[in-house]
């Protein structure tokens, strides 16, 4: 148990859930759940996708109201008629899709509803100064006057939390902070929190991610299918230990058995460059080969490989299967054999109010197709049917909406509609970005067994145990360029490091 | 973890995994299929029908019925195509005074082959050959304007508007284009005759509307459709042909817009600065009122011309019956225009 947690223990929460269950017509997701937030205390809260995590948080914020049970602020009774109320109570809840308005400045979003004015008119500079001085405190540099869709994504994190700060928050709750953040952002990030909880703010925080758990909770709480199944000191409890509480079940390891490629090159690409992203990427595929893409967040991995893939204007030399292809049309490309899954599922992968079935056939609807005109919808059903089972989708209904999905089972939906197009070469971006630790290992379990199946998979990922985990040989990239490829055991986390951050720039070995 | 006051057991395993989902999916039973969102259309173009009968006589006669389906026959054909448009994420402005230039191209290429063809009927099917042709290049330009030049819809066919408009007063010189007369007799029957004593637009409005909600429903153009009006990179990253498929939507719409000229031309036999006016606006109120949304995802053909059939039949009940004057027609549909548009907030709130 750290200091911080000792000091705070017998004080009275600041926010807390006593017997809350929370029910969505039939369906019950928050079971009878306590939960407790103290002052200066940062409270992890963690569970598999679909475990109640958003559903708590939301009704700790005043976006929900509990079915039954309640809220105490301060240790007594409170009903938060709406999440403006919350706030006004200093509990403010960070999205995990920003909630600031983007064609907006950074000044003007941290001031939004509560603008300081003279009069009729703005006090405009004193309003950049206080913005300054937020930011300030959160050791971020970002100038108030800039836009905030041209912010980056940890920069757009500072601004919510800045914004939080000046509606004079003392409890955070913030969802999956870290998602969209690399390495060296989270430890930024991870400081900021560090200096909040010693000024006093309670912050709960979720994340997937259990190694910042370990690093930066003084308490955790697991919920299990919408019931708390632990709550105790970050302090002795592993990473491990955390994991099972949150499956419920011993933990085999993560990562399957990597194949051997075979002989034959699949994928050839010479002198790639995609127009202000990456510049002159040569690399080889193999049969039944998993590659690995790593390195920072705009390195340019995705864009290469949209690029690749036909989505963004790119130029180079690609054989594929043989054949000369030009990367100019996604339909080309697929119809060649080659496809391109998206690390953005929500906005460039599943159309979240269309029903499964129509998602999952989107990419392959030719094959669905009779006589070039008619969609046979049973053979969709059907299709639907069978990849519910192959991919283990937990779906309530199978006429539901994509958006009706968690987080997990969407990513699984997406695999199975982009290998419904039967690609020989597959790309797989973030195949495990906002995913949980069960399903993370079922599509570990997908990709293994595609390449054992003789395909060919790209896996371009943040994570570096699971570049390192799946591919046999890793690529990685350093702003544009391929600084260099690592092969089985010289793949380790701390070369990959060096080469994303330029340190060991080297040519690229012809594979 | 214990439960006291909580109102059921928390879950252990049973959590669905695939194989339950899976044995049920051939036989499903329809959900919230038949909400207001469906149901209101319907039940606004019944009470219409209803309301009619009690206030006139004439209504249900075979006459009446005649008459209001040919009259809904042109903005009828045009909202068809206009459903896949706006289903798409665009929107045509244009269609209204592209009528009037394709009816104007029509009458003067038709007087024109009177010279060499003489009065024939090979002179007449020329004709409607040219405002196919017409329709289907106009749409093509805004199509391409759109989908390649990547101009808003909104702008683009606002431009169209006028420039349609303008052509058609400076063809007609300000006045009125006329049909050669003999012409007219011969090409009248397009209009106002047909097999079985249904008259020609109304069959092909329902042929057209057949077609289309065929296309709509089964066909992957009107699933690519939707998808594009739903989420523009989605498709895109899908491997949909989303530049081809805008672009196709709007070059149908021109089309179709010449299929309702070729049925327009003969009831008057004259185009004139005039032609078509306000057209574009019922046709979109009806796509509207038939639950299509306005900033695509989601389109219902059938509901286009059950949106048509009820704009029609207010303007004719308000004809018929005196109660309310006629030249309150206009607000009436405004009015039901907005309610339509409430009920689809309803549909939202469903899913």
């Amino acid at each position: 148990m750290t200091e911080g947690a000792r000091l705070s223990d017998g004080a009275v929460p600041v926010l807390a859930a006593r017997g809350v269950s929370r029910l969505f017509g039939p369906n019950q997701v928050l079971f009878d759940v306590d939960f407790d937030l103290r002052p200066g205390e940062v409270h992890a809260l963690i569970g598999e996708n679909g475990a109640g995590k958003s559903t708590l948080m939301k009704i700790l914020s005043g976006y929900l109201a509990p079915s039954f049970g309640g809220v105490e602020a301060d240790g007594r009774p409170t009903v938060f008629a709406s999440h403006r109320e919350a706030e006004a109570q200093g509990v403010v809840l960070i999205h995990q899709e920003f909630n600031l308005a983007m064609p907006l400045t950074v000044e003007e979003n941290i001031f939004l509803g509560r603008e300081l004015r003279r009069g009729p008119f703005l006090r405009a500079a004193e309003m950049q100064e206080e913005c300054r001085r937020l930011l300030a405190r959160l050791d971020c540099d970002v100038d108030p006057r800039l836009r905030c869709r041209d912010l980056s994504a940890p920069e757009r994190q500072m601004v919510e939390i800045a914004k939080a700060l000046g509606r004079d928050a003392r409890v955070l709750i913030m969802d999956e902070p870290t998602a969209v953040l690399t390495a060296r952002e989270t430890d930024l990030l991870l400081a900021q929190i560090d200096r909040l909880r010693a000024a006093g703010t309670a912050i709960l925080y979720t994340s997937h991610k259990l190694d910042e758990v370990a690093r930066i909770a003084d308490r955790v709480t697991v919920l299990r299918d919408g019931a708390r199944v632990a709550s105790r000191p970050a302090a002795g409890f592993t990473e491990h230990a955390m994991a099972e509480a949150m499956v419920g079940r011993e933990l085999s390891d993560l990562f399957p058995p990597k194949a051997a490629p075979q002989d034959e090159v699949v994928l050839s690409v010479r002198d790639l460059d995609v127009p202000g992203h990456a510049r002159g990427a040569s690399f080889e595929l193999r049969r039944g080969e998993v590659l690995g893409f790593a390195g920072l967040v705009g390195a340019g991995r995705t864009e290469l490989m949209e690029g690749l893939a036909g989505l963004r204007p790119a130029s180079g030399e690609i054989r594929l299967f043989g054949r000369s292809v030009r990367p100019d049309d996604p339909r080309a490309m697929r119809e060649a054999g080659l496809v391109y899954l998206t690390e953005d599922r929500k906005e460039k992968g599943l159309l979240l109010g269309f029903p499964l079935a129509e998602n999952l056939t989107l990419l392959a609807l030719e094959k669905f197709t009779r006589a070039g005109l008619r969609i046979d919808k049973p053979a969709e059903a059907r299709a639907l049917a069978q990849a519910v089972e192959d991919f283990a989708i937990a779906a309530r209904d199978l006429r539901m909406t994509a958006g009706g999905l968690s987080g997990g089972n969407q990513q699984k939906l997406l695999l199975a509609k982009t290998l419904l197009a039967e690609p020989g070469v597959v790309i797989i971006d973030e195949p495990t970005r906002g995913v949980d630790i069960g399903a993370k290992a079922q599509i570990y379990a997908f990709i293994a067994a595609l390449a054992a199946a003789g395909k060919s998979v790209i896996v371009v990922s943040s994570e570096l145990p699971e570049v390192i985990g799946l591919a046999g040989r890793v690529i990685v990239m350093h702003r544009g360029r391929i600084a260099g490829a690592l092969e089985g055991d010289a793949a380790t986390e701390n070369a990959i490091v060096r080469l994303a951050m330029g340190l060991d720039e080297k040519e690229p070995e012809p594979a | 973890m214990t439960s006291s006051a909580t109102p059921s057991v928390p879950p252990t395993a049973e959590t669905p995994s695939g194989t339950a989902p899976a044995e049920t999916a051939p036989v499903r039973k329809p959900r919230r299929r038949f909400g207001l969102h469906v149901l209101g259309p319907l039940m606004a173009l019944v009470a219409l029908i209803v309301l009619g009968a009690f206030l006139n006589d004439n209504f249900l006669s075979a006459a009446n019925v005649q008459n209001v389906l040919a009259r809904s026959a042109f903005i009828g054909i045009i909202a068809v195509g206009m459903t896949f448009v706006i289903t798409a994420g665009g929107i045509d402005l244009s269609v209204g005074s592209m009528a009037a230039f394709t009816a104007a191209i029509t009458i003067l290429a038709m007087n024109a082959l009177v010279a060499p063809l003489g009065v024939s009927v090979l002179t007449i099917a020329l004709g409607m050959g040219v405002a196919l042709l017409a329709g289907l290049a106009a749409g093509l330009v805004n199509g391409a304007l759109v989908a390649r030049v990547r101009i808003e819809p909104f702008i683009v066919t606002l431009g169209a508007m006028g420039v349609y408009r303008s052509l058609t007063t400076w063809l007609a010189d300000g006045g009125t284009l006329s049909l050669n007369y003999e012409l007219r007799t011969l090409y009248r029957p397009v209009y106002y005759d047909g097999p079985f004593g249904i008259s020609w637009p109304i069959i092909v409005f329902a042929l057209v509307a057949i077609l289309g909600e065929l296309a709509m429903r089964s066909a992957p153009f009107g699933r690519h459709c939707a998808a594009i009006g739903a989420n523009e990179q989605v498709a895109r990253w899908s491997a949909v042909r989303v530049d081809g498929t805008r672009m196709a939507t709007y070059a149908l719409l021109g089309l179709l817009v010449g299929v309702a000229t070729i049925m327009y031309v003969p009831r008057l036999g004259s185009a004139s600065g005039g032609t078509g006016m306000l057209w574009e606006l019922e046709a979109i109120a009806a796509v509207i009122i038939g639950g299509t949304v306005l900033k695509g995802g989601f389109g219902r053909v059938w509901g286009a011309v059950v949106g048509v059939l009820i704009l029609s039949l207010i303007d004719n009940i308000l004809n018929l019956a005196s109660i309310v004057s006629p030249y309150l027609n206009g607000a009436i549909q405004g009015v039901i225009v907005i309610l339509a548009v409430v009920l689809q907030r309803e549909r939202k709130a469903d899913s």
